[in-house]
């Protein structure tokens, strides 16, 4: 449900590459469009109510809590997308509308890194008059810190771990609270206060996407208090903490010791930013649309009830933004497990099921998303669409779906297991719609629900479960960090993250051909031919029929009431919540 | 009398004893007996894709490599000295009673609950004057006029109120009273009682509402039965026979009667109650207890809901002792021994 980035260590070899290619501009388009006019979609790759007016309240709410409001400790995608209002990382993300946020570009540092040793080095140099909400100045020990806190993984457990695997740190690095006084520079370097060098453990031309992590906003050592910081985080952005509870929330103001010269990506137009959590989702989207609350925070669009209300009523659908997001919904299905061992009975599932099923299960076309037909979705770059196993309509196709059964041996069907998570009702209402579609055909499903919490790391992402306990199709969902093709396939494509002591993801794919593919896209340093690379793994996958795609999410969403400079960052797959304003 | 609840006291500790033994074990226990490793108990509390050295120094930070009955051991310790919890910058004392820090938030617990208690209690006073004062006099009402037009309306908007959920009554009150009409704010409007009382009445009165028309749908119904058997009886009759007024007949002597069995059962509901409200207090959007263990029920977080079951049995039992002396002054046959 909520929209956790999902990120794997194996991912980061491969961004090296992309790094090097991309530059920083290339194709970009897009950027500077902007509308007045209140419609659908209006802040899809525009500015919708483009102002520089300052001034007034945008009031966020949470259905939830964050994982953290603490920079090294949030792995949550509106985590990353809101931290920015009080914490400025190395580089970032260019806010723009639309694919024009593909682009990084310097915060606390002047621009992108320098690398060098052949990109095992990479060279920031950061602005010059940086400051904290005390007027401390910002330097690059700062930021040399609060990598090594984030490393700390029995106190800050949350965040991602790049930084841990791929810095060259000192034999028995344990975090900078276990290994307190350790000497790291062997990972990282201050000649002085203005710039920071990192070593990397092998060359990595991805490292301008790892500065972008929260984990590279500054914290100063002395104000450090561990799990308890994020009780008062201090600012290096535009905004600070007035106050924080976890059960409530917290209220932003001003951070006077804040300077725009030094800061030519945020505009910090409201004067006070207030952030309600644990609020019933119902209650959100009620406040969003009589104007009593400006923006849900959570970006995973509002609930099935309103959604029919929106879009039943012309007023408030001029108000409501359906972007397609970089996550895909899908279903695994287990080689593993007999008798899906043979290819014939997986093509079964792949022309027996009727795919708009699966789009109404997950709330239709505008909720739900677009019928996915292969892995990747329209926005990674380089994406291409193909469809191997297209039946009429997408409805499903009787007649080949018996035949392959016939081959496979099974002419009158089998039983399997389905599994989903319990505390989600659309991945059951899937598991409904395919013991639907597929009884049809003779293939009896026996849903088996297991807790989201326990999901991969115990039941469907633990093999020898899977295989002990017939799992035969796994409801499955991934989003990427950021959009980009191996970003998004490594993780549920690359056999070798499955590990037998489970947690993976990927539970149904281990093709040879696959891995080598994976292997040969790292390295390639044409941003055309890898991106050829990535579409070709696309293809394997689909070939072996060992992922029933289903969609290509989409969210609806509702612009607060006298938002300005609304837009979806492509990023995040949400508002930009740096942008907003409301005189 | 004294002897009587120092007594009952020694029991309620007993009681609060076997129920954190029972939702111990139902947490920590089963699942190590249904095959749960430390590795993948740790799981629940990291961020997703955490590498296994990750889960490892979770696990040991939560003790979760300890024996079951070590870790209850340190828990209840907790309770009664209090425990050290590391931040990772240094050491922070949690006094007594310590019940322990939040897997995912990592925060003690205790004043989690010290902090959403006044929430719960506001919401439960409230509706608990509400649904008594109106289902007494509407239960009362109707006993007096049994088989009128106001008794049979009555009865069927009881039967209403103790049928509809109030997941949906709340809804459909907070999406016409306070998102259409705007009579009532909208839910999460809370402010505490010693900031704003007049704020504080405005934001909840709704809910209150909400929740006293749940229960007073049953106490009315309740105390029709209860009063239509007392009216029946013998010396009823009798004192009407000895020319008291009507009025006193029915109040001292019918409804004093009829009140020993709706005491009961008010105790245990007004208990219950502010051990959590949790529909009312998540479709209302209030941060109360109730909402405090849905939140630790979905993120498994265990000593959120070990805090919050221990305090609501606490509460379930104080109320019974109350309920148990009120007896004595209700019904002048009981006597506390």
């Amino acid at each position: 449900m909520n929209a956790r980035r999902k990120m794997g260590i194996a991912a980061m070899a491969a961004f090296a590459l992309v790094l090097t290619a991309c530059g920083g501009g290339g194709d970009n388009t897009n950027g500077s469009g902007s509308t007045t006019k209140a419609e659908f979609n209006a802040a899809l790759g525009k500015v919708f109510n483009p102002s520089d007016k300052k001034g007034g309240t945008v009031k966020f709410a949470d259905e939830s809590a964050p994982d953290s409001v603490d920079p090294g400790d949030t792995y949550y995608g509106s985590q990353w997308d809101m931290i920015r209002l009080w914490g400025r990382a190395l580089t970032m993300f260019k806010v723009a509308p639309g694919d024009a946020s593909n682009e990084l570009v310097g915060d606390l540092a002047e621009g992108l890194g320098e690398p060098s040793d052949n990109a095992k080095t990479w060279t920031y140099k950061l602005r010059k008059g940086l400051v904290f909400e005390d007027g401390t100045p910002i330097t690059s020990k700062d930021v040399k810190y609060a990598v090594e806190r984030s490393t700390s993984k029995e106190v800050h457990p949350d965040g991602p771990a790049y930084f841990d695997s791929m810095l060259a740190w000192p034999a028995g690095w344990k975090g900078a609270y276990l290994s307190k006084g350790m000497d790291t520079s062997s990972a990282i370097e201050t000649p002085d206060d203005q710039t920071i060098v990192f070593h990397l453990k092998t060359p990595f031309a991805g490292m301008d996407y790892l500065a972008m992590t929260p984990q590279t906003i500054p914290v100063p050592k002395a104000k450090d208090t561990g799990a308890k910081y994020k009780e008062h985080v201090v600012s290096s952005g535009p905004y600070m903490f007035e106050s924080y509870s976890d059960a409530k929330g917290y209220n932003l103001v001003r951070n006077p010791k804040w300077d725009q010269a030094t800061d030519p990506n945020r505009k910090a137009l409201p004067d006070r930013i207030e952030m309600s959590m644990n609020v019933n989702a119902e209650d959100i989207d009620n406040r969003i649309l009589s104007g009593d609350l400006d923006v849900a925070v959570t970006g995973v669009g509002v609930t099935p009830a309103t959604q029919a209300r929106v879009l039943a009523d012309p007023n408030l659908k001029a108000r409501a933004d359906n972007p397609t997001l970089g996550r895909f919904q899908y279903i695994s299905i287990n080689p593993t497990v007999k008798p899906f061992d043979n290819i014939e009975c997986r093509k079964a599932v792949m022309y027996g099921m009727d795919k708009t099923a699966y789009q109404t299960a997950y709330g239709g076309p505008f909720a739900g998303g677009e019928l996915a037909s292969n892995l990747m979705p329209p926005v990674i770059p380089g994406q291409e669409k193909f469809d191997l196993w297209a039946t009429p309509d997408s409805k499903g196709d009787v007649a080949k779906a018996k035949e392959a059964l016939t081959k496979c041996g099974y002419p009158n069907g089998f039983e399997t297991n389905m599994s989903y998570r319990t505390e989600r009702p659309k991945e059951k209402a899937t598991v409904e719609a395919f013991q639907q579609s597929l009884a049809k055909i003779g293939i009896k499903i026996t849903p088996k629900n297991f807790p989201r919490k326990d999901y991969f790391g115990t039941y469907a992402g633990n093999p020898p479960y899977v295989r002990s306990h017939n799992l035969g199709l796994v409801v499955n969902s991934w989003g990427a960090d950021w959009n980009d093709g191996f970003g998004f396939l490594s993780q549920i494509t690359d056999s070798r993250v499955i590990r037998e002591t489970g947690g993976s993801s990927n539970t149904s794919v281990r093709i040879p051909e696959v891995d080598k593919l994976l292997d040969a896209g790292t390295v390639e340093l044409d941003k055309t031919k890898r991106e050829k690379i990535w579409v070709d793994v696309d293809k394997k996958v689909m070939e072996q029929a060992v992922i029933y795609p289903g969609l290509w999410a989409k969210t609806l969403m509702v612009r607060g009431q006298n938002l300005t400079n609304v837009f979806v960052n492509d990023q995040f797959g949400m508002y930009d919540y740096l942008s907003l304003g409301k005189p | 009398m004294i002897a009587y609840i120092i007594r009952r006291l020694f029991a309620a500790v007993g009681t609060l004893f076997v129920v954190s033994v029972i939702t111990f074990g139902i947490f920590y226990l089963f699942p190590r007996l249904a095959g749960a490793t430390p590795e993948t108990l740790a799981t629940r509390y990291v961020g997703r894709s955490a590498t296994p050295e990750t889960v490892k120094a979770v696990a040991n930070a939560l003790g979760f490599y300890d024996p079951v009955t070590v870790q209850y051991w340190h828990w209840a310790k907790g309770i009664v000295v209090g425990s050290d919890f590391n931040l990772g910058t240094g050491v922070e004392h949690c006094p007594a009673p310590c019940l322990g820090y939040s897997f995912i938030s990592r925060t003690p617990v205790w004043p989690d609950l010290l902090d959403r208690f006044p929430v719960t209690f506001s919401l439960a006073i409230g509706a608990a004057v509400l649904w008594l004062v109106g289902g007494l006099a509407v239960g009362v009402l109707s006993a007096l006029r049994r088989g009128t037009f106001f008794d049979r309306a009555a009865m069927t908007l009881a039967l209403a109120g103790v049928s509809m959920p109030i997941f949906w009554t709340g809804l459909m009150a907070l999406s016409f009273l306070s998102y259409r009409w705007g009579i009532f704010p909208g839910g999460g409007s809370y402010v505490p009682f010693t900031q704003n009382p007049a704020r504080w009445a405005y934001a909840l009165l709704l809910p209150w509402i909400t929740l006293a028309f749940l229960f007073s749908a049953q106490y009315a119904r309740l105390t029709r039965a209860g009063m239509l058997e007392t009216m029946n009886e013998d010396y009823i009759r009798t004192a009407r026979a000895k020319g008291l007024v009507e009025r006193d007949v029915v109040v001292k002597h019918g409804l004093r009667a009829a009140l020993t069995p709706i005491l009961t059962i008010f105790g245990l509901d007004f208990g219950l109650l502010i051990g959590g409200a949790v529909l009312t207090e998540n479709v209302f959007s209030l941060n109360g207890l109730g909402k405090y263990a849905v939140i630790g029920i979905s993120d498994q977080d265990m000593p959120k809901i070990m805090g919050v079951t221990l305090l609501a049995a606490g509460f379930i039992v104080l109320s019974n002792l109350v309920v148990d002396l009120l007896y004595a002054a209700v019904d002048p046959r009981v006597r506390l021994q």
